[in-house]
């Protein structure tokens, strides 16, 4: 990691543990809401590099703020040249289903329909929401009224509301100058971050735990059936963390959607994987509200779902390879623009 | 402990994937004119004709001195060359013990005349090495071995036995791990490293047949056999040092994710460019794998090309590869089933089902290297 990435990672880490009544406008003092517009000025991708890193830090503080959700609004309200406000962001879901759509009310604009799984929708000031008009694609920005959301939770505990698009106050919308599929790839990217970094969060615990439980006279982490559990444990963090980093690198460059369909899909198998070992590890005591490692296990088994969970994107990859054949394989998966090589999911 | 097992994304160099390039018009041309066949062997296939086809071109050896008749090039074209090699399913095992690991040991660890006797002979894919590492008695612990090298009147006598020796009935020559001192409370003192002709006298290779039916792998029996003191590889007694510095080498390459690339491929053309949607997930997640191992080899060559030891590393890209590697028959033979296979599918299929077990004991045991794993994570 070069300094500079360290640096900012320190900064990111010091504002996301400031205490929870001032954590927002910590957060939004350092900088962090808008890292990802700066960084995105004049295109989506300038450096990726440093957005994924913050992103993980999101993963490893188990953060609790729609940091994440604020910094994708705010990438695509940028992108569609609308106006950035302060205060917590969150947006629409893009699904493959039907999109809500736009329609226009006098001078202004009406939304219709309803979305559900909306991160943070009862705290957020506004909502992106990613809608139809006339054919086209538009990016709206909507204030949130709190008759239009009806509170519910993903297994983290984490805010995942129904929003009745049909009850906000449309602010502006704007034509979305990128496709139907980039804030879903985006948010698969930044999920499969946050991810990353929850999972190096599970290992430090399992293997500080390993050393501090004692049982039989010795930490438990001097039996070799541990060991070996851990070890595998590791390898399996390790491997989506380096997808996720490879996703980054390669998005800064053109868009990936293979990679990110490897680093999302890799993160996710790997989420169950390392939850179960981890409270096997910890026994009756990670069973327990109280210990840590449910704060980074039930997002790990939460985030799986979000932006395609890992069935979505190996049927996906699957697909894409199979059309070009085995003999296509190989020198598909040594080029490095597979971004021209495939359609988007 | 956030950056402990990082794999940093590397980016191949625009010469890496020009050489990418000759090395794929060469392969096609080989195979085109029947030299090789797409085996089913991976990276098991023996062909001494295409071991030298490659020493001519400069792809035996690419980072080695020119002196010693290397092509003095970074060590990411080494990577690409071989993951090309296995992917084709070429016969590249002839020369890739001595190109992998004996040749750096040479250049690291040997005298000037054993660098200009060996290194070009290997470069130019005319001399094939084996490994004399495990014994009857010593597998996964190395340290308890017992072959004995005496010292005599100009050179050492060796006596004992390795086993489990691949190709040492067909290779020239072999570097041998034997003790040179009695055990002491240091386990990993006393043992040394010696540059062994198979032609000596008093050496006996006998065959050990494997599940698969094949002989690949032998006993090599030392009946007081004399190695003449030159042929010492780096210093008496620093043999542990030496052998443990290979293993980053021996462990992160593409031979430890791609042993079942070819069931991979066939098993994308058997389930057809429109699969349903539990052949596509099963596909997918071997793609997401194989994608994500590739990327992590890149950076442990990476690591390697910057001078670093990268032994966790490696242990860890080997035990996930090689997991890997074993599921690929396993979910090729759910998704295709038998009435559905072509001759050249099952047959493919059989083979790696039947060298399966291999994968994950070869070159370091799965419980040996998560235990590697468990210590670098503080464990033990």
């Amino acid at each position: 990691m070069s300094e500079m990435r360290a640096l900012l990672v320190e900064t990111a880490r010091r504002a996301m543990r400031a205490p929870t009544d001032r954590l927002w406008s910590t957060l939004e003092e350092a900088g962090l809401t808008r890292a990802a517009i700066a960084e995105a000025k004049g295109g989506v991708g300038s450096d990726f590099g440093d957005w994924v890193a913050i992103l993980r830090v999101v993963g490893e503080e188990a953060l609790m703020a729609p940091l994440a959700e604020t910094m994708l609004a705010s990438v695509m309200l940028s992108e569609a040249g609308l106006d950035v406000p302060t205060g917590k962001l969150t947006l629409a879901p893009v699904t493959r289903g039907a999109l809500p759509t736009l329609a226009r009310a006098g001078s202004g604009w009406r939304l219709s329909g309803a979305t559900r799984f909306v991160p943070w929708a009862r705290e957020a000031s506004f909502i992106t929401v990613v809608a139809e008009f006339d054919g086209r694609l538009f990016v709206a920005r909507a204030g949130i009224a709190g008759n239009a959301v009806t509170r519910a939770e993903n297994v983290a505990g984490e805010p995942r509301d129904e929003v009745e698009l049909d009850a906000l106050d449309v602010a502006e919308a704007a034509p979305a100058p990128f496709p139907r599929e980039a804030p879903f790839l985006l948010g698969a990217l930044a999920r499969a971050a946050t991810m990353a970094g929850a999972l190096d969060a599970v290992r430090d615990l399992t293997v500080r735990y390993c050393g501090e439980r004692q049982q039989f006279g010795r930490p438990i982490g001097k039996f070799q059936a541990i060991q070996q559990q851990v070890a595998e444990l590791a390898a399996h963090v390790a491997a989506a963390g380096a997808a996720v980093d490879a996703a980054a690198s390669a998005a800064e460059r053109a868009p990936a959607p293979f990679e990110i369909a490897v680093a999302k899909a890799r993160a996710s198998e790997a989420a169950g994987l390392v939850a179960a070992t981890a409270h096997q590890v910890h026994g009756a005591m990670g069973f327990t509200r109280e210990h840590r490692l449910n704060l980074f296990t039930r997002r790990l088994w939460a985030w799986r779902e979000d932006f395609g969970d890992e069935c979505f994107w190996w049927s996906w990859l699957g697909r894409i390879v199979a059309r070009r054949g085995g003999d296509g394989f190989w020198p598909f998966l040594a080029s490095t623009d597979k971004a021209a090589q495939v359609p988007f999911p | 402990m956030s950056e402990t097992l990082r794999f940093p994304p590397v980016e191949l160099p625009p010469e890496a994937e020009a050489l990418r390039a000759d090395v794929r018009r060469f392969l096609e041309d080989e195979r085109r004119s029947g030299r090789f066949a797409p085996s089913f062997e991976g990276w098991g296939g023996f062909s001494p004709e295409f071991s030298r086809a490659m020493g001519e071109r400069g792809w035996i050896g690419r980072t080695w001195p020119t002196a010693y008749g290397g092509q003095n090039r970074p060590p990411i074209e080494r990577y690409v060359i071989t993951e090309e090699t296995l992917a084709a399913g070429a016969p590249v095992r002839a020369h890739w013990v001595a190109d992998r690991q004996s040749g750096p040991t040479i250049l690291r660890f040997g005298t000037e005349a054993q660098k200009r006797t060996y290194l070009p002979r290997i470069a130019r894919g005319e001399c094939f090495f084996c490994i004399g590492m495990s014994e009857p008695d010593s597998g996964s612990d190395l340290a308890s071995i017992r072959t004995r090298a005496r010292k005599v009147d100009g050179g050492w006598e060796i006596e004992g036995a390795k086993i489990w020796t691949s190709n040492a009935h067909r290779c020239h020559m072999m570097i041998l791990f034997a003790r040179t001192a009695a055990k002491s409370e240091d386990r990993h003192a006393g043992v040394s490293q010696f540059l062994v002709d198979l032609s000596a006298p008093g050496i006996t290779v006998r065959p050990i047949i494997n599940l698969a039916d094949e002989h690949d792998f032998n006993e090599v029996v030392f009946d007081r056999v004399f190695v003449p003191d030159d042929h010492v590889v780096g210093e008496i007694g620093n043999g542990w040092n030496q052998v443990t510095s290979e293993l980053g080498y021996e462990r992160s390459g593409p031979e430890r994710w791609l042993s079942s690339y070819g069931v991979l491929r066939d098993l994308i053309d058997a389930v057809g460019t429109e699969p349903d949607a539990k052949e596509a997930e099963a596909l997918g997640r071997l793609v997401a794998h194989i994608a994500t191992l590739r990327r992590m080899s890149i950076s442990v060559a990476d690591m390697l090309q910057q001078g670093a030891a990268p032994n966790v590393e490696a242990a860890l890209v080997k035990d996930l590869g090689t997991t890997f590697e074993q599921e690929v028959p396993a979910v090729a033979r759910r998704l295709v089933p038998q009435e559905r296979r072509s001759a050249e599918f099952a047959a493919m299929l059989d083979r790696t089902t039947l060298w399966a077990p291999a994968f994950s004991i070869r070159g370091g045991t799965r419980e040996m290297l998560r235990g590697i794993i468990a210590r670098a994570l503080g464990l033990r």
